[in-house]
């Protein structure tokens, strides 16, 4: 019997080890694993690396988990967003380290993690700043940068239904990075709206399918992150 | 003759007239974002979104904005009959693949030779930020970019060459400003369109790299 539906936050995020890389999907107020997100400060490991497209806003979620002082690296397109106050404080201050990726090759890139590719060439970033010491090659008279994988050690996801196979929708434009970084971590850990039974999703309506889906658990009434 | 610039909503208004019918076209933040104000109401036009969406609507009413619904910008928004909603990697496969016809982008920068620099200052200040920025210069079919003709303090932004960090080399196909709409083409820089009272000699002498008017030249209207 498969059952990957767990019965509170605690046990949805034990044994994260310290140093672990966290793929945390969200994209501004959309799609955010808020509870998630305060779970994994309860439970404490550090020295981590949070992969997730904006660094937090105000003092909630994401900026919440790099005000613990845990995080030692961000990797992220847009850090910089209205209200991103302890991103900045922490980056002025020399306290954070920030590798900056282009948005789609940020996706890109977890998504070949997750597919078992081992770095592909992309046009995106060629000739800038965010390309320099990465090894460039010419395809059909055009130039293109080599990108490397980038896998993560657990994923946080915010899903709208899940079964107890981890199948999974979301909600509207919350879905963003969830489907990529479900399948470019090795526990990924999914909070659901509503677990329903197996069969209840119809199959054609799948979008995450649960062989990349390691937990669940259900928060009926999470937190909405504002619109910034 | 008095010189009358183009306002922003004059400059997407403009813009707007040349959205082809059936494009899939990603507006940039800023004043790109204006431009679906004014695509002619008998064109079919798809706005594509980099968080997964296609088919953006008109802003919601106040009070019925959705948190999960939100543009590049982070602002709300709604989806139009026909919409659909797609991860990531998806929505950047679109533009990474050259499927979105058309980028309009913001600009701090364009040189003669297309090259576009719209994400970063040399202010260290400032942790950098890229968002999507690179991957719709380099991606998308086409690229128009959008900007005033010069800085505040009057400085040229179109320019031999960039002195911003490049967003990438050598993308923007088109360049409209409210003084004037300008093709970037292997020739060089050509004047398609210019303000009411601006003569050509003060349009170059507002603009850091040579530039050749059409013979077809036309008056902008706004």
């Amino acid at each position: 019997m498969i059952n990957k539906v767990v019965h509170s936050l605690a046990a949805a995020l034990s044994g994260i080890r310290d140093g672990s890389v966290v793929l945390i999907g969200g994209f501004g107020s959309s799609g955010i694993p808020v509870e998630l997100i305060d779970a994994l400060i309860a439970q404490g490991a550090k020295g981590l690396t949070v992969v997730t497209n904006n660094a937090g806003s105000g003092w909630t979620d994401v900026a919440k988990l790099l005000a613990t002082g845990r995080v030692h690296k961000i990797v992220c397109s847009y850090p910089r967003s209205s209200g991103s106050v302890v991103f900045e404080q922490l980056y002025a201050a020399g306290k954070i380290e920030l590798e900056l990726v282009p948005q789609g090759t940020l996706s890109e890139r977890m998504r070949a993690a997750g597919a078992g590719i081992g770095g592909f060439y992309t046009r995106t970033a060629v000739g800038t700043l965010l390309a320099e010491g990465k090894e460039t090659r010419m395809l059909d008279g055009q130039e293109y940068v080599l990108e490397k994988p980038l896998k993560g050690d657990v994923a946080l996801i915010k899903a709208e239904l899940a079964d107890r196979w981890g199948n999974l929708t979301y909600r509207a434009a919350a879905r963003n990075f969830g489907p990529t970084m479900a399948m470019a971590a090795d526990l990924t850990i999914v909070q659901a709206r509503r677990i329903v039974e197996l069969g209840e999703i119809p199959p054609e309506q799948v979008v995450t399918p649960g062989i990349f889906v390691d937990r669940v658990v259900e928060i009926g009434a999470p937190q909405q992150t504002g619109l910034q | 003759m008095r010189v009358q610039p183009l306002t922003r909503d004059e400059i997407a208004r403009r813009v707007g007239r040349d959205i082809p019918d059936g494009a899939y076209v990603n507006l940039g933040i800023g004043l790109p974002t204006l431009v679906a104000n004014y695509v002619p109401s008998d064109r079919e036009v798809v706005y594509h979104s980099e968080n997964g969406i296609l088919g953006l609507g008109p802003a919601p009413k106040p009070g019925s904005e959705d948190p999960d619904l939100i543009n590049a910008g982070k602002q709300p928004v709604t989806l139009s009959p026909g919409a659909s909603i797609f991860h990531h990697t998806d929505a950047f496969a679109m533009i990474r693949g050259g499927h979105v016809d058309l980028a309009l982008l913001g600009a701090m920068q364009v040189a003669a030779n297309g090259d576009l620099a719209n994400w970063a200052t040399n202010d260290e200040k400032f942790p950098p930020a890229v968002g999507g920025a690179m991957d719709l210069a380099a991606g998308a079919a086409r690229v128009w970019a959008l900007m005033e003709h010069t800085t505040k303090n009057g400085s040229p932004k179109i320019l031999e060459r960039c002195t911003y960090p490049l967003t990438a080399a050598g993308v923007v196909d088109r360049i409209y400003t409210n003084l004037a709409v300008i093709d970037v083409t292997s020739d060089g820089l050509i004047v398609r369109e210019m303000v009411h009272g601006l003569t050509f000699a003060e349009l170059q002498a507002k603009t850091g790299a040579e530039i050749r008017l059409a013979n077809d030249w036309q008056t902008i209207r706004a």
